[in-house]
C-alpha cells in the first residue's frame, strides 16, 4: 500500500534490515590491519595517593607493545558546564596523576597485539597506593572535617545556587499546612546494551586521524579532541557508526576517547579499546544522585501556595561534560505542571569519591517530577483529598500558555488536565478505586499511582546556554533526482534514518525510498552538535524540514523556468512542478528538475547550478512535552513483592512524525523508569567500593519484569519549532518512575507505610511494612 | 598452546587452531569476522552473544571455542536463507521489535530456540523463554509482538480439505 502522507505514518524502519541480519557496524566491529588492543589499569581505591606506577613488568609479556601512565600523557578531560566562575573546575587527568579519586579511575594503559594479552598485561602493571579516607555520600562530603577531595574546594562544594521567586515565607505564613517530604534519587547506570568502545587510526601520510566511538556527539567529540590532541579539526574525523543505545551516558567525553587516539598516533598503529560491563558500571557516568528536602505551603483545599526545596546533588569525583548542569535542570522544572508562584530553592553541588554523575535519560527532570509527584500524594493524604483532584486544582490552566513558571521557564503550550483526565478514563479510575476497596477487605493490597509531568526538551537557544545547541541539515538532490540528507544528529536506536526521510519525502513529494539519510560522520560535510535532550524532532528535524523547504523553493524556480512560467505562479505537488490551479496542465517531473539543476539547459541567468540547501536551526526556546502516567500494582506485604498489573500513559509530544517509533520510545522509557522505581541502584560500601558492578547485581528490567503498556496521547503542537514537535525520547522515563512509586505507597497506605526510598525492592518493602505494623501494635493493645 | 578444532559455522566448516581459553564469541567475532554476534556483559546475563549450538540457544561468552569442536553454530548472519529473511527477522522488522539493534541478534536466536520448543507460545511462554536476553531500548512489548508475528508465519498451513 502506498503511503501518501509520510509525516504521521508508522513507516517501517529502514535501519532494520542491516541490524536484523548482523550487518550493522558497531564500534567494536571495526577491524583494521595491524590493530592493537588497549586495556586500562584502574584504581581499586576510592581515594588514595598514587605513590608509584610501574608499567615495566607488563612490557615483559610477549605481545605487549607499549604501556603508558599519567606522566606520559599530561592531558585533562574538559567540562562544558563551568557554572562556578570563581574557582576553575578541578583537573581531571585522562590518567591519574598524584591522586586517585574514585574506584575505577584510569591509572595506566597497556597496548598489545591481542585482547586477551592486553588484559593479562594490565594485571602486571605495578601500582602503589596510599589509601586516604573516602567520602561516599553528599552528607559525608558536607560534614565538618570531611576529607577534602579537590584542593581548590575546601568544603567539597562546587556550587551553591539559590533560586527564589515570589515570597515563600509569606506563602508559608498564609498556608493551612506545611507538607514535608525527603526524597533520595538513587544513582543509576544508563547501561546501554553496547558497552563503550573506541577505535582510532592515524594516517601518517596526510597527518589525519580517524576515531570511531560509541558517542551521541561525534562533532562535539571532534572539536574537543582537536584541542586536547593538538590536531586541527579539519584533519580529524570522528565516526559514530551504529551505536547500541546512549541514554545520555554517551553524551560525553571520556578519558578513553582521548587515550585511544593518543596511543594510535604515538604508536603509528590502529588501536581499539572496548570496555567490559564492569568497567561500564564503574566508569560510565552515573545518572541521578540527589538527596532532596521539600516543603509545600498548602491551603486547606489543596492549592499549593509555595514550594521550598533543598537539593544536594552528588557530582562524584570530577566534572564530566555536563555534570554541573544536570541538577540545574531539576531547578528549572521544580514546579512541574503546577501554577506555583512562590519558590525558595537552594541547589548545592557536591564532590564525592564516587563515579562522576551526568546526563541519564531525563537528566534532572525525572528528579523534579518524581519528588513533586510524591509530594502531591503526600499533600492529598494529609488533607484527605483525592490526589487527582489536587493535581487538577494546581495545574497551569490551558489559557495561560505560553506560561512563565516561577523558576523561569517559558512553557510553550500544554493542556495538562486533558492528559490527566484521558489517562484516568483509560485506566477506569473510579472502577479501580472500587476494586481497591473490595480487595482491601480481602486483605489484598492494590495500589494506584498517578504521575503528571511536564519536561523540557530541545535545550536552547545557543546564546542563552552559552554553547552550541543548534542543529544542522544538508539536503542534496543528485542529478538523477534521488535525495541525500545529512544530519548532525546521529541515532543511537531512535530511527532517524526513517523519521528524517519521512519529513523530506513529504516536503519534496518524492518517494521515501529515494531519500537516504546519513549522519554520525564528521567527514560527511555537515556541521553538527549531536543527539540529546529529546532534540531530534524539535531541533534536528526542524533543520531538516527547513532544508527541504529551501530545496523545494529552488525546485519550483527550476520547474517554472522549464515551464516558461513565473515561479510565483507555480507549485510543487507530488514531486512535480506545475502552474497553480491547473491540475491537468503541463507538469515538470522531479527528475527533469534535478537534471536541469546540473546540466543548466534552459536555465535563466538568475538560477545557479545545483539543488541543495544547508540549514542551521537554533531553537528560539525550549518546548515542553507533558502527560500523565498511571501504574497499578499489587503488593504482597508478607514478601514485599510488587506485581505491576497495569500501566497506562497519555503523553503529549506535540506533532508526531512516526507514531510507531514514538510509541517505541515511550515503551523503552517507561521500562527504564520502572527499573529505577523497582530494581536499579548503584550501591557503594563505606569505603567507596561499588558493590553492583555487573549485571549479576545491578538489575535492569528483563522481559518478565514489565507489564504491557497501554498508551494514548493528546496532541498540543509545540510553538518553538516549525514541525510543532515536542520530542518523546525521555518522557517515558520521567513519568513512569513516580507513577510506580506512588502506586506502591498507595497500596501500602492502609498498613501505615508512608515513605519508601527507591528502588522498592521486596526487602525494603517488607521492612517498612514490618516497622509500620510494629508501630501500630502498642496502640492496638491499649 | 593452541588446540585444533573443526567448527561448522552457518554451514561452512572451519578448521582452526585456538587457545583453550578463547571464548566462542571472540572466535566468531575476531577470527571469523562474524560481528553480528555482540558482547554486552562479562557475566552471561545479557544474552546479546546468543548463538545456536547444534540448534540450541547458548550464550557464546560462556562457551569456549574448544567446546564447540565438532559442533554446528548458527549466528545471525546465517539465519536468512537465500536472501529470504527468517520469519523472526521479519517479525522484528514488522513489529518494531528493535531500536539500537545491539541485543537483537541474541534476542532473535534465543527466540528461534523458543519457537522450536513452543511453536505456538503464549505470552507467558515468550516472556519466560526470552528472560535471559536483556534489551534496554524497547521495553520488550514489541519484542513479544515480533515473536507472535513469527509464530503465526511459522504455523504449518492448515491442511486443505479435498471435497
Amino acid at each position: 500500500m502506498a503511503i501518501t502522507r509520510m509525516i504521521g505514518a508508522s513507516v517501517k524502519r529502514r535501519e532494520d534490515p542491516r541490524l536484523i541480519t548482523g550487518q550493522g557496524l558497531y564500534t567494536d566491529d571495526v577491524r583494521l590491519t595491524d590493530m592493537l588492543y588497549m586495556a586500562v589499569v584502574r584504581s581499586p581505591y576510592a581515594h588514595a595517593e598514587l605513590k608509584r606506577v610501574d608499567p615495566r613488568p607488563a612490557l615483559q609479556l610477549p605481545g605487549v607493545v607499549a604501556a603508558f601512565t599519567g606522566e606520559d600523557i599530561p592531558i585533562d578531560v574538559p567540562t562544558a558546564a563551568v557554572l562556578n566562575p570563581q574557582t576553575p573546575p578541578p583537573r581531571h587527568p585522562v590518567l591519574a596523576r598524584g591522586r586517585v579519586r574514585h574506584v575505577g579511575e584510569a591509572v595506566a594503559i597497556v597496548l598489545a597485539e591481542d585482547r586477551y594479552v592486553a588484559r593479562d598485561a594490565a594485571e602486571l602493571v605495578e601500582v602503589e597506593y596510599e589509601p586516604l579516607p573516602a567520602v561516599t555520600s553528599v552528607q559525608a562530603a558536607l560534614a565538618p572535617g570531611a576529607p577534602r577531595i579537590h584542593d581548590d574546594y575546601p568544603d567539597n562544594v562546587y556550587l551553591r545556587m539559590p533560586r527564589a521567586a515570589g515570597d515563600y515565607a509569606a506563602a508559608a505564613q498564609q498556608a493551612a499546612k506545611l507538607v514535608k517530604l525527603n526524597v533520595v534519587h538513587q544513582r543509576i547506570n544508563s547501561a546501554p546494551m553496547e558497552p563503550r568502545s573506541c577505535v582510532a587510526q592515524w594516517h601518517k601520510g596526510d597527518e589525519t586521524l580517524t576515531v570511531w566511538s560509541t558517542t551521541q556527539i561525534p562533532h562535539t567529540l571532534r572539536d574537543l579532541l582537536s584541542t586536547l590532541l593538538g590536531i586541527p579539526s579539519s584533519r580529524l574525523r570522528v565516526v559514530a557508526p551504529d551505536v547500541g543505545g546512549g541514554f545520555g551516558a554517551k553524551l560525553n567525553l571520556y578519558p578513553e576517547e582521548v587515550l585511544v587516539p593518543w596511543a594510535a598516533r604515538r604508536l603509528g598503529r590502529p588501536v581499539k579499546w572496548t570496555e567490559t560491563r564492569s568497567e561500564c558500571m564503574l566508569t560510565l557516568i552515573h545518572g541521578r544522585g540527589q538527596v532532596n528536602e521539600l516543603e509545600a505551603a498548602v491551603t486547606a483545599d489543596g492549592r499549593i501556595l509555595g514550594l521550598k526545596v533543598r537539593i544536594l546533588a552528588d557530582l562524584g569525583a570530577y566534572l564530566q561534560l555536563n555534570s554541573a548542569l544536570i541538577p540545574v535542570l531539576t531547578v528549572n522544572m521544580l514546579v512541574g505542571p503546577y501554577d506555583i508562584p512562590n519558590v525558595d530553592c537552594e541547589l548545592v553541588e557536591v564532590f564525592t569519591n564516587l563515579t562522576p554523575t551526568d546526563a541519564h535519560r531525563g537528566a534532572g527532570r525525572p528528579e523534579a517530577t518524581h519528588q513533586l509527584e510524591r509530594l502531591i500524594e503526600r499533600i492529598a493524604a494529609e488533607l484527605g483529598l483525592d490526589s487527582a483532584e489536587v493535581r487538577r486544582r494546581n495545574f497551569v490552566p490551558p489559557d495561560k500558555f505560553p506560561y512563565t513558571s516561577a523558576v523561569g521557564g517559558v512553557y510553550d503550550s500544554g493542556n495538562y488536565r486533558a492528559a490527566l483526565d484521558k489517562a484516568l478514563a483509560l485506566v477506569d479510575y473510579p472502577a479501580l478505586r472500587e476494586e481497591q476497596r473490595r480487595l482491601r477487605e480481602q486483605g489484598r493490597y492494590l495500589g494506584i499511582g498517578i504521575a503528571s509531568y511536564v519536561e523540557l526538551t530541545g535545550v536552547g537557544p545557543s546564546r542563552a546556554f552559552h554553547g552550541p545547541f543548534w542543529e544542522s541539515a544538508v539536503l542534496r538532490v543528485d542529478p538523477d533526482g534521488t535525495v541525500t540528507l545529512i544530519s548532525g544528529a546521529p541515532s543511537q536506536g531512535q530511527g532517524h534514518e526513517t523519521s528524517f526521510a519521512q519529513i523530506v519525502a513529504e516536503t519534496l513529494g518524492v518517494p521515501f525510498e529515494n531519500v537516504r539519510v546519513q549522519m554520525g560522520d564528521t567527514d560527511k560535510g555537515v556541521p553538527g552538535v549531536g543527539t540529546f535532550s529529546s532534540r531530534a524532532m524539535p531541533v534536528a528535524a526542524a533543520a531538516v524540514v527547513q532544508a527541504a523547504e529551501k530545496v523545494r523553493e529552488k525546485a519550483v524556480q527550476i520547474g517554472a523556468a522549464l515551464l516558461e512560467a513565473a515561479p510565483e505562479d507555480c507549485e510543487l505537488v507530488n514531486g512535480q512542478v506545475r502552474v497553480k490551479g491547473q491540475p491537468e496542465g503541463k507538469a515538470v517531473a522531479w527528475e527533469a528538475i534535478a537534471r536541469a539543476a546540473y546540466t543548466m539547459i534552459g536555465m535563466p541567468p538568475e538560477i545557479t547550478p545545483g539543488l541543495e540547501a544547508t540549514v542551521f536551526f537554533d531553537p528560539p526556546n525550549m518546548t515542553y512535552p507533558f502527560g500523565t502516567h498511571v501504574a497499578v500494582v499489587e503488593v504482597d506485604p508478607d514478601t514485599g513483592e510488587v506485581q505491576l498489573r497495569k500501566f497506562v500513559g497519555v503523553d503529549d509530544a506535540g506533532r508526531i512524525i512516526n507514531p510507531m517509533l514514538a510509541e517505541g520510545q515511550l515503551h523503552g522509557g517507561i521500562c527504564q523508569g520502572i527499573g529505577q522505581a523497582l530494581y536499579e541502584e548503584l550501591v557503594y560500601d563505606d569505603s567507596g567500593q561499588l558493590r553492583t558492578a555487573s549485571f549479576m547485581d545491578y538489575a535492569i528490567p528483563n522481559i518478565t519484569h514489565v507489564p504491557r503498556y497501554d498508551l494514548d496521547h493528546t496532541e498540543t503542537p509545540a510553538r518553538t519549532n516549525p514541525l510543532g514537535a515536542k520530542g518523546i525520547g525521555e518522557a517515558g522515563t520521567i513519568g513512569s518512575t513516580p507513577a510506580v512509586v506512588n502506586a506502591v505507597l498507595d497500596a501500602l497506605a492502609p498498613l501505615g507505610v508512608t515513605h519508601l526510598d527507591m528502588p522498592l525492592k521486596p526487602e525494603r518493602i517488607w521492612r517498612a511494612v514490618a516497622a509500620a505494623r510494629a508501630a501500630q501494635r502498642p496502640a492496638e493493645n491499649k | 598452546m593452541k588446540v585444533p578444532v573443526t567448527i561448522t559455522v552457518n554451514g561452512t566448516p572451519h578448521h582452526a587452531e585456538v587457545e583453550p581459553r578463547r571464548l566462542l564469541c571472540h572466535w566468531l567475532r575476531d577470527d571469523l569476522g562474524l560481528t553480528g554476534t555482540h558482547i554486552g556483559c562479562d557475566t552471561s546475563q545479557c544474552g546479546a552473544c546468543t548463538v545456536l549450538l547444534d540448534g540450541q540457544a547458548v550464550k557464546s561468552c560462556t562457551v569456549l571455542a574448544v567446546q564447540a569442536d565438532g559442533c554446528e553454530v548458527t549466528t545471525i548472519e546465517g539465519l536468512a536463507r537465500d536472501d529470504r529473511l527468517h520469519p523472526l527477522q521479519e517479525g522484528f522488522w514488522e513489529r518494531h521489535g528493535l531500536q539500537c539493534g545491539f541485543c537483537t541478534p541474541g534476542m532473535i536466536l534465543c527466540a528461534v530456540d523458543l519457537l522450536r520448543q513452543h511453536p505456538q507460545p503464549t505470552e507467558e511462554q515468550i516472556r519466560h523463554g526470552l528472560e535471559g536476553v536483556l534489551c534496554r531500548c524497547t521495553g520488550y512489548q514489541n519484542i513479544i509482538a515480533a515473536v507472535q508475528y513469527a509464530a503465526e508465519r511459522l504455523q504449518p498451513a492448515t491442511p486443505q480439505k479435498v471435497g
